[in-house]
């Protein structure tokens, strides 16, 4: 027994070594090394030249972030409170939009927003506009929420589906009132599937290098687009890129370790079922 | 009635058009225990339900004190409930389980950690204070239920099924507890059971109910002794159930019998429903008793036997301290006031 569960898992662990440890010990030593191959910190010093588009990128992730939570918390705890085959259908309906390209997604919003798209010419038959729409901070972080709510939905309603009916009835029961009954009881209870939430979208949102150039224009650059000239563009440079990831990696690590750290508060004062 | 605390009238429930309650009435009065009994979907816990504010009925009125409250929400009515799995909060401790009612009610620090103190230590739970809920045994996990509902000293206790996933020998010891907190602490007791013998043990009054109506309401004592119709018998204890000829006052005739009876003012000529308790059937030699049959089975059930008998073509059950002889002949009396008589049900109920 114990010897076929080591030989299963001898292609994942391959699979982990080939694409994923080698990688990223390559992107580290790329970071710490110049043209020439020797040993220098250049690369992530000159990383700081970036800080405002990193801060723009947390900024923005953070935003898109908040704003998916704050959408996908009511529907998922409405979802989740009814019967089997209607959740099905929800969230189904949620998921639908993933079955189609993510590139054909944005491009569509692209056509919308656009200066004589749709929705300025819609303002303009009733007499405003034209707005400037797209290229803005508002349609980077427009189509991040558009994209990754299913991913604030999903591990919500997971967890908010375990909240037992009857421990909400007797939080009443026992003198609660609806909005107490939320911020003593439920809220707590569906922690994990926020901060598991918060992750799911933070992570691909501050990353994104497609949905800034494709709706935020030049001047809503993100770092995933700094990475992105870096290695396939003009300023070709993979050794500065490989110090970018790093650093961003080490962002999106810290943001996990504060976001499990919320965990396990959760953890401590009683065992989830 | 000077005492009554709750007033149900004619309460209608439906689901999906199916009735669940039909017109049920019944009082409650102050510090009484009664106990709702009956099978599954006879409509107890609905009236439960009713009654901690979950469900409104679809007619009829639920009065409190003199006051009407069909539509006033649980969170403002002088009731706590003990939930059938319990439902305790899995992400805070035995104490602030406990505590969770008090601290609502913005009670100060002080007096909830010495009432949640008191309670814990009337369930037996001192020392279990920071424990996790999900490391309690189902047994303590009861406790903290009860415990929770208690310390808000309700007025009324609803309690559903809540020994229903507990094992024998503690739903025993458990029986006996709640009976001592009730009589402790003087709050009225609402109790759901389709166990007959937990609502015979701890009730003053038990509401036999059955699609949606109550069957009979007495103490266990009436209910048991005087069941009012062939359900109610067959529901609670055991019993022999035979067809019967009512013909005439105090005559009645059964597996081809005539016995003397107590009971009277059926009419003449009658069909009746015949019940007789397995305790109540005497064993006398084969001649000797008004009917005579072949023993089929004996079961040892500790304090007596359980002997099957065939006998003027039914089968009886007799509950008696002496063994007999498997496919031996004896004798069967029943004393005429061990007799009950009772109005044939309709057909399809």
């Amino acid at each position: 027994m114990k010897l076929h569960t080591r030989l299963a898992s001898v292609p994942y662990l391959l699979w982990v070594v080939v694409f994923t440890i080698i990688p990223l010990l390559l992107i580290i030593v790329f970071a710490f090394t110049g043209t020439d191959g020797g040993f220098t910190i250049e690369n992530i010093s000159a990383v700081g030249r970036y800080t405002d588009v990193i801060m723009k990128s947390i900024w923005l992730a953070a935003i898109a972030t908040g704003v998916s939570l704050f959408l996908g918390y009511p529907l998922a705890y409405i979802i989740s409170r009814h019967s089997a085959r209607q959740q099905n259908v929800s969230l189904m309906l949620i998921m639908l939009p993933m079955w189609m390209s993510f590139l054909l997604r944005t491009f569509a919003w692209m056509t919308l927003l656009e200066k004589t798209g749709v929705i300025n010419r819609l303002l303009g038959l009733a007499g405003l506009g034209p707005f400037e729409l797209i290229n803005t901070s508002g349609a980077v972080v427009l189509g991040m929420v558009y994209n990754y709510l299913p991913f604030m939905i999903l591990p919500l309603h997971s967890v908010m589906v375990k909240i037992d009916a009857s421990v909400i009835e007797a939080a009443q029961d026992l003198g609660a009132s609806p909005l107490r009954v939320f911020f003593k009881v439920v809220l707590p209870l569906s922690m994990p599937g926020i901060s598991s939430g918060i992750t799911m979208v933070f992570v691909p949102a501050v990353s994104t290098f497609i949905i800034s150039r494709m709706l935020g224009g030049g001047s809503n650059l993100m770092i995933g687009d700094l990475i992105d000239m870096q290695f396939l563009g003009n300023a070709y440079n993979p050794h500065l890129g490989s110090a970018i990831s790093l650093v961003l990696m080490v962002i999106i690590l810290l943001c996990m370790s504060i976001m499990n750290q919320f965990d396990d508060d959760v953890d401590v004062e009683g065992v989830l079922r | 009635m000077k005492d009554v605390l709750i007033d149900l009238r004619d309460l209608v429930v439906e689901y999906d058009g199916e009735r669940v309650l039909n017109g049920l009435s019944l009082q409650i009065r102050d510090k009484e225990f009664v106990t709702f009994l009956g099978p599954s979907g006879c409509g107890k816990t609905t009236t439960l339900r009713i009654i901690g504010g979950f469900i409104e009925p679809v007619s009829g009125d639920v009065f409190f004190d003199g006051k009407r409250i069909n539509s006033l929400p649980p969170y403002k009515r002088a009731v706590n409930t003990v939930f059938q799995r319990y439902a305790l909060f899995p992400h805070l401790n035995v104490y602030e389980n406990v505590a969770f009612g008090l601290k609502v009610k913005r009670l100060p620090e002080k007096e909830v950690h010495s009432r949640v103190e008191e309670m814990l230590e009337m369930v037996g739970l001192r020392g279990y204070e920071r424990r996790g809920v999900a490391q309690l045994s189902g047994g303590q996990q009861q406790r903290v239920a009860i415990a929770r509902a208690l310390v808000n000293t309700p007025r009324v206790l609803l309690l559903d099924e809540p020994l229903g996933a507990l094992d024998l020998k503690l739903r025993k010891e458990m029986q006996t507890e709640l009976k001592r907190y009730q009589q402790q602490m003087e709050i009225t007791f609402i109790y759901v059971t389709h166990d007959q013998e937990e609502a015979l043990t701890m009730s003053d009054r038990v509401i036999v109910m059955r699609d949606g109506e109550i069957q009979q309401e007495g103490t266990p004592q009436d209910i048991y002794n005087e069941p009012i119709n062939a359900f109610v018998a067959d529901f609670i204890g055991e019993s022999n159930i035979i067809d019967g000829v009512m013909l005439h006052d105090f005559l009645v005739e059964f597996a081809g019998v005539r016995f003397d009876c107590v009971d009277k003012g059926f009419g003449e000529m009658q069909l009746v429903d015949v019940v007789v308790r397995p305790e109540d059937i005497r064993v006398v030699s084969p001649g000797e008793g008004k009917l005579t049959g072949v023993v089929e089975s004996v079961i040892f059930k500790g304090v007596h036997y359980e002997i099957m008998v065939d006998a003027h073509g039914y089968h009886w059950k007799i509950h008696s301290t002496l063994p007999q002889e498997v496919g031996s002949f004896i004798g069967m009396t029943v004393a005429p006031g061990d007799i009950q008589i009772m109005h044939r049900m309709e057909a399809g109920e």
